[in-house]
């Protein structure tokens, strides 16, 4: 294995056992999520974002990394995502956690692992199609919140966080 | 607020928190050590995993597919990220004794009963529309959930509400609840 895969391999492991030890794998955790009984997986998501996202702009702001925005573009983004949320509530899993769930032994994922390849293929197969109709709508390409709305994303990120753990107070305090 | 959970688990802000440090490690690490900073996400491995499956059977397909060959059909960062949540989840798992292995999941099988032909025909169904939505929408709640919130994406903070929306929608229609 070269350097690249290495280091996936290393990320993906401590990636996994966060997903584990967070407890936001299981089925029952992310359809709890979509019929807003348990909101473990949005605590865990939003903690993330919160954290990662200071790290992550701090470190483009000096040029350290580089941003990698994916393209706005509309059509792909509704309609893409839209079928995302109706799949993902007949399956239960999304494809990061389906393999986590494997990991964990609900081995039931695996169906649900089979199901997204044969999505992937036919999803190669209907590109071309997509390409010259949904995906060609309207592109706004990549796209910052802050060029969007022409605010320094300091202002955004803070907004962010009172937002955020207001949420979490608000998740506490109905036991959600 | 717990930092541990009744059967052993972390706090999930804690894990999540966690999992933020381990994406401004990981966006540092791919840009140090590989020249090209990289994001956690889940949902391109699957489009490589099916173009190397598909490639055994019908090569001269997979080559000539406009898809397959703007993706790249070869096991990556991220196809080794996504093989390394499977270890890590099992590392995890057996190491603090909540490994299980488990049939059919408590609220489906509450809704459709104990059926693995049941909840196999739902899943894979559910992959299928799920993967074609991700591919569509370019990323899922890995690659837009987290990396692209991060980034403060105008496209995944779209994504992320239609994710949900539709998903809360969809999920009371399909475990009957009543109370939209």
């Amino acid at each position: 294995m070269n350097t690249d895969q290495w280091l996936g391999l290393v990320t993906g492991v401590l990636f996994g056992f966060l997903l584990q030890k967070g407890r936001v794998l299981r089925f029952d955790k992310q359809i709890g999520a979509l019929l807003l009984k348990d909101m473990t997986i949005i605590k865990f998501m939003l903690s993330a974002i919160l954290v990662g996202m200071v790290g992550i702009l701090l470190l483009s702001n000096f040029e350290i990394i580089t941003l990698s925005h994916k393209p706005m573009n509309v059509g792909g983004v509704l309609i893409g995502g839209a079928l995302f949320g109706a799949g993902w509530a007949l399956m239960g899993f999304c494809p990061g956690t389906s393999l986590g769930a494997l990991g964990e032994g609900r081995w039931h994922a695996v169906f649900a692992i089979i199901g997204m390849l044969v999505g992937a293929a036919f999803y190669a197969e209907l590109y071309p199609l997509l390409k010259s109709t949904v995906l060609a709508w309207k592109d706004f390409g990549k796209l910052g919140l802050p060029e969007a709305l022409g605010i320094s994303q300091w202002v955004i990120v803070p907004i962010f966080w009172v937002g955020i753990i207001t949420l979490f107070f608000w998740f506490e305090k109905k036991k959600l | 607020m717990k930092w541990k959970t009744d059967d052993g688990g972390w706090s999930p802000y804690l894990a999540g928190a966690l999992l933020g440090l381990l994406a401004i490690v990981s966006v540092l690490a791919t840009t140090q050590l590989l020249g090209k900073t990289s994001y956690l996400g889940a949902s391109t491995t699957f489009v490589r995993a099916a173009g190397i499956l598909e490639q055994t059977v019908t090569a001269d397909h997979v080559v000539s597919n406009e898809y397959f060959a703007k993706t790249k059909v070869r096991v990556d960062w991220q196809f080794m990220l996504v093989i390394g949540i499977v270890l890590g989840a099992f590392i995890s798992s057996t190491t603090d004794k909540s490994f299980r292995l488990e049939k059919v999941p408590p609220i489906w099988e509450e809704r459709f009963g104990p059926s693995i032909g049941k909840r196999a025909a739902g899943a894979f169904v559910g992959g299928i529309i799920a993967m074609i939505g991700a591919r569509l929408a370019d990323g899922c709640p890995s690659g837009h959930g987290l990396s692209g919130m991060m980034q403060l994406s105008v496209s995944s903070l779209v994504s992320l509400v239609m994710f949900f929306g539709i998903g809360v929608l969809a999920s009371h229609l399909i475990y009957g609840r009543r109370t939209l």
